[in-house]
C-alpha cells in the first residue's frame, strides 16, 4: 500500500491564530457589555462601523498586494484591531473619526509594514494616537455615564448623533458630555483642589469614575479568562499593573493630596483594557518571557508618568507605542542561555 | 526516591499509549522474506558477506564493514539469499538503496551460540568486541553502535550509566512492555554495561505513569541484590527521552553544546539495548529481533510484536488485522520525530521502535499557515532554550551565519515549537533545510580548501623544483669554474 509522505512532526498543531483572535474577541464581551450599559448603544454602532471599514480596507489592500483575501480575513486580526480602536474612542465620536482611525490603523500601521506579524506598532493604538493628535476636541468629548442622570438616547438618536452629528432638538451637547474621571482629576488639581476633595465629586464612584469602574471590571474579567485559557501570558499584564501601581503608590505615599490613590490609577482610563488586551498584542510586544515582564513594567511606568506629568489625561496609547519601540532592544538583552552553552 | 531536575520547555502531549501498553508482547510470525538494507544507519554502508544463492542460518553475519560506526548485520532466520538489489529503504529520504533479500525456509535453524560463562571475568575490550559482533546498536531510534558508546576514551571519566526507559513520544510502548515482560534481562544487561564501563552507579529512568514497569524493575533489582542500580520515575514530559534532556532530568547535569554525554561522565543506553546486550553476552545471541509497537487508529489491532529485524511492515500490519479504512499516513517512529514512509513493503530495521498507522484525525493534514505573530510560544516550548522564531526568520531568509549565531545546530528537531505555533508554520522543515545547506556549504568550502591546498602545494613544488634546478646549475657552473681555475692553475704551474 502507498502512502503520502510528509515531514515530522506529524502531530496536529494545538493552536491557531484564528482561534487566538476569536478568544480575544470573546474576552472583550464583558467590558463591552458594561460600556453599553453605562454609556448606551453608541459603542455598538462604533464597533460595527469599525469592523466593516476594517474588513473592507484589509480586503482592498490584500487585493492590491495580490494576497489571498478570504483566508486572510478569516484570521480575524483586522476585526480585533477594529474592536480595540472602537472601544477606545469616545462613544459619541462622529463616524468619520472611526473611519479615519481604522483606515490609518489597517492601511498605514499594519499593511504598509507588511501586514500581520510585520507591523512594529500596535495598529489600534497608532490609529488612536493619530486621532488624538489631529482631532483633540472630538477625541476628548466623553459622554456622561447614564448613571449620572444624563439623557437617555434611543437608537435613532444614536444613529443621528454618530452619522449626522445631530442631537435631539431639546438637548445641548454640553449636557450629555462630561470630563472623564482622569481628565477631571487633572483639571481640578490644576484648579488647586486636593485629591480627597475631588474624590467627593459626583463623577467618582467607589474606586474610579462611576460606570467606568464597571467597564474596567469587565475587561479585567475578560483578561483573567484569557490568562486562564493561556491565550495570553501573565508577564505583560502583571508587569504593567505592577509598574503603574508601584509608581502610583510611591507618589501617593509622598503626597496624598496631590496624587491619586494607586487603586484609582489601576481602575481608571484604559488601564485594564491596555494591560490585558493592548500591551499583550504579541506582534508588537517583546517576545521573551523575562523581556515581557520588563516590557510590562516599562509601559505601566510610562502610563503613570504621562498621566501625571504629560500633556494628555490618558496615556495608554502613547505608553504602548513607546513600549513597541523598545521591544526589539528588550528582546536582544533578554536572550535566554541555550541549553549546554556557557552564559 | 531520587531527586529529579527539570529542563526548559517541553510539552505534555496526549499519550495515546493505552492502545498498546497493557497487552502482552506477541511473537510475530516468521515472514516469507526478510529484507536488509545495507545502510542500517544513515551514511554507513555495509558490504555484503554473502552472495545470492547462498544459504544462511539464523545469527549468521550477512554484511559488515570496517567503517568505525558500522556494526555487522545478521540473518534473522535460516534460508537462502535470493538477491541483492535496490529497494526503498526506511529512511526519511524515501530513496532506494541496495538490500539483501533472504527467502526464509521456515526451519529457523540457528548458528551455534557462544555465550560467555562469566562476564565479570572478561575485560571491557572483550565485552565491547562481543557486543559489536552481536550487531548491537541503540534501540531507542538512533541506532548508534553500543560498543562505541562503551569506549569513551581515557580522557573522560564515566561515573553513571543511565538506562533510558522514558518513551516520551506519544503512542510508543515497546520499551514499557519490555520492561514489564523482561525486567531481569534488562537489569542483568545493565549490570553487564556497568561492568564494561567500570561505573558504580546505574539508574533506570521510567516515566511516572509506567507503574507496572517501575515495580517489575524494582523487584528485579531487589532480586539481583545489586545496590548500585536504582529505578527512578521521571515526569512524562516530551522530549524527556532525548539523551541530553534525560541526563539533565536524572542528574541535573547539562551536556555541553556540541558535546556528548560522556563529557559529563554519563553514558545513556536504551532499556531494549541493555536487554539485547544480556542476550548477546550471556546467551550468545546476536541482535536479530526486537519489540515493535504497531499502533494508531489506522490499524485494526494495536499491539507490541516481537519481530525479526528485516520483516516487511506489511507483514506486521497483517498480523495486526490490517488497516482501517481511515488510515492516512504510515510513520516509522513516533508522531513527533518519526518519518512518513511511502509504502509498506519496507522492512523494520534495528532502530524501528514503532510503526504508527495514523488515521486522518490523528495527524496534521492541512495546516493553515499564517505569518509569524511573534507570540513567543515556540521559545517557551523549546527544550534547548533556543529562539525558534529567530531561527525561522533567519533560515527562511537563507541567512546561515545568523542561524549559526542563534545555535541552529543545537536544535534537536523535536518539533515542540512547530506543534505549539499558532501560525502553524512548518518550522522544523526550515531548520532542516538550513542545516543541510550549512553542511553542504561547509563541504564545498572544505573541497575548495583541499583544492587550494593542492594547488598551493603544486605551485610550491614547482617553485622548489625550479629553485633546486637553479641551484644545481649554479653549483655545476661553480664546480666547472673551479675545475677550470684549477686546470689553469696547474697549467700555469707546469
Ligand atoms: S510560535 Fe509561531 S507565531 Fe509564535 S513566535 Fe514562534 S514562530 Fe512565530
Ligand atoms: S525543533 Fe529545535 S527549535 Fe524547535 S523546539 Fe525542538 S529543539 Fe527547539
Amino acid at each position: 500500500m502507498k502512502f503520502s509522505t510528509v515531514m515530522s512532526p506529524h502531530l496536529q498543531p494545538v493552536n491557531s491564530v484564528d482561534r487566538v483572535m476569536l478568544q480575544v474577541l470573546l474576552a472583550l464581551i464583558p467590558g463591552i457589555a458594561a460600556m453599553t450599559w453605562f454609556f448606551g448603544i453608541g459603542v455598538l454602532i462604533n464597533i460595527t462601523l469599525a469592523v466593516v471599514v476594517a474588513l473592507l480596507a484589509e480586503a482592498s489592500i490584500l487585493g492590491l498586494r495580490g494576497r489571498p483575501i478570504g483566508s486572510t480575513l478569516k484570521d480575524l486580526s483586522a476585526v480585533v484591531t477594529a474592536v480595540l480602536l472602537a472601544i477606545s474612542l469616545p462613544v459619541i465620536a462622529p463616524w468619520w473619526i472611526t473611519v479615519v482611525g481604522i483606515l490609518f490603523a489597517i492601511v498605514i500601521a499594519k499593511h504598509l509594514y507588511g501586514g500581520l506579524g510585520y507591523n512594529p506598532f500596535n495598529p489600534a493604538m497608532a490609529g488612536y494616537v493619530l486621532l488624538l493628535v489631529s482631532f483633540p476636541m472630538q477625541m476628548t468629548a466623553w459622554l456622561a455615564p447614564i448613571e449620572l442622570g444624563s439623557v437617555a438616547l434611543n437608537e435613532v438618536d444614536w444613529l443621528k448623533l454618530i452619522f449626522l452629528e445631530q442631537l435631539p432638538a431639546n438637548i445641548e451637547f454640553d449636557v450629555i458630555t462630561m470630563a472623564t474621571p482622569l481628565d477631571s482629576v487633572r483639571t481640578q488639581l490644576g484648579l488647586g483642589r486636593s485629591v480627597p476633595e475631588i474624590k467627593t465629586d459626583s463623577v467618582f464612584g467607589l474606586l474610579a469614575g462611576k460606570g467606568w469602574e464597571w467597564v474596567a471590571g469587565g475587561y479585567l474579567l475578560g483578561g483573567l479568562w484569557l490568562l486562564w485559557r493561556k491565550i495570553i501570558g501573565w508577564q505583560i499584564p502583571v508587569g504593567l499593573l505592577l509598574g503603574l501601581g508601584l509608581f502610583a503608590s510611591i507618589c501617593y505615599a509622598i503626597d496624598s493630596n496631590q496624587f491619586a490613590l494607586p487603586s484609582f490609577h489601576l481602575v481608571a482610563g484604559a488601564t485594564m483594557l491596555g494591560a490585558f488586551f493592548i500591551a499583550t498584542d504579541p506582534v508588537t510586544a517583546a517576545t521573551s518571557v523575562n523581556g515581557r515582564i520588563i516590557y510590562g513594567l516599562l509601559i505601566g511606568s510610562l502610563v503613570y508618568i504621562i498621566r501625571v506629568w504629560g500633556g494628555y489625561p490618558d496615556a495608554m496609547a502613547f505608553a504602548v507605542l513607546l513600549g513597541n519601540l523598545t521591544a526589539p532592544a528588550i528582546d536582544y538583552f533578554t536572550r535566554p542561555r541555550v541549553f549546554g552553552q556557557k552564559a | 526516591m531520587l531527586k529529579t531536575w527539570r529542563f526548559h520547555g517541553g510539552l505534555r502531549l496526549p499519550a495515546h499509549k493505552n492502545l498498546s501498553a497493557h497487552r502482552p508482547i506477541v511473537n510475530a510470525a516468521l515472514p516469507k522474506q526478510l529484507i536488509y538494507p545495507l545502510q542500517q544507519r544513515s551514511g554507513v554502508q555495509l558490504k555484503p558477506t554473502v552472495t545470492p544463492g547462498e544459504s544462511v542460518l539464523r545469527g549468521q553475519i550477512i554484511a559488515d564493514s570496517d567503517h568505525f560506526l558500522a556494526t555487522p548485520l545478521h540473518a534473522a532466520s535460516s534460508g537462502t539469499v535470493k538477491t541483492i538489489e535496490d529497494r526503498i529503504i526506511p529512511h526519511p529520504s524515501g530513496l532506494s538503496d541496495s538490500c539483501i533479500i533472504i527467502d526464509t525456509d521456515g526451519r529457523d535453524e540457528a548458528l551455534a551460540s557462544e555465550p560467555v560463562a562469566d562476564y565479570r571475568l572478561e575485560p571491557a575490550s572483550a565485552l565491547r568486541t562481543k557486543i559489536r559482533q552481536a550487531g548491537i546498536v541503540g534501540l531507542g531510534g538512533a541506532a548508534f553502535p553500543t560498543s562505541i558508546k562503551l569506549n569513551p576514551g581515557p580522557q573522560r571519566h564515566i561515573d553513571t550509566l543511565i538506562l533510558n526507559g522514558a518513551e516520551c513520544e506519544p503512542y510508543i510502548t515497546c520499551d514499557n512492555v519490555l520492561m514489564q515482560a523482561e525486567p531481569d534481562t534488562i537489569v542483568q544487561g545493565a549490570l553487564i554495561l556497568m561492568h564494561a564501563l567500570q561505573v558504580g552507579n546505574g539508574i533506570i529512568a521510567v516515566e511516572d505513569h509506567m507503574t507496572e514497569a517501575y515495580e517489575a524493575l524494582s523487584a528485579a533489582i531487589e532480586q539481583s541484590r545489586d545496590r548500585r542500580l536504582t529505578v527512578v520515575k521521571i515526569p512524562a514530559l516530551y522530549p524527556t527521552g532525548g539523551e541530553k534532556q534525560l541526563i539533565r532530568v536524572v542528574t541535573g547535569k547539562e551536556t555541553p553544546s556540541g558535546g556528548i554525554p560522556a563529557d559529563v561522565g554519563v553514558i545513556c543506553q536504551n532499556v531494549g539495548t541493555a536487554a539485547s546486550v544480556y542476550n548477546a553476552i550471556c546467551r550468545g545471541l546476536p541482535l536479530t529481533e526486537r519489540v515493535v509497537t504497531v499502533t494508531g487508529q489506522g490499524v485494526k489491532q494495536q499491539q507490541n510484536l516481537r519481530a525479526r529485524i528485516g520483516t516487511p511492515i506489511s507483514d506486521l500490519i497483517n498480523q495486526c488485522g490490517g488497516y482501517q479504512d481511515s488510515v492516512e499516513r504510515l510513520i516509522m517512529g513516533g508522531p513527533m520525530m518519526g518519518f512518513a514512509l511511502p509504502e509498506d513493503d519496507i522492512p523494520i530495521v534495528k532502530a524501528t521502535n514503532c510503526i504508527l498507522a495514523a488515521a486522518e484525525s490523528e495527524v496534521a493534514t492541512s495546516k493553515e499557515t499564517r505569518p509569524c505573530i511573534r507570540c513567543g510560544d515556540c521559545a517557551k516550548a523549546c527544550p534547548v532554550d533556543l529562539l525558534p522564531q529567530q531561527l525561522y526568520w533567519h533560515s527562511r531568509a537563507g541567512n546561515l551565519e545568523k542561524c549559526k549565531e542563534f545555535s541552529l545546530f543545537d536544535c534537536i528537531e523535536c518539533g515542540c515549537c512547530e506543534v505549539v505555533c499558532p501560525s502553524q508554520i512548518p518550522l522544523v522543515q526550515y531548520y532542516r533545510a538550513a542545516k543541510s545547506k550549512t553542511v553542504a556549504k561547509a563541504k564545498e568550502a572544505e573541497k575548495a580548501a583541499i583544492a587550494k591546498r593542492r594547488h598551493d602545494f603544486l605551485l610550491e613544488r614547482k617553485a622548489r623544483e625550479q629553485a633546486e634546478r637553479a641551484e644545481r646549475s649554479r653549483r655545476k657552473k661553480e664546480s666547472l669554474a673551479k675545475l677550470k681555475a684549477a686546470e689553469t692553475a696547474t697549467e700555469g704551474a707546469e
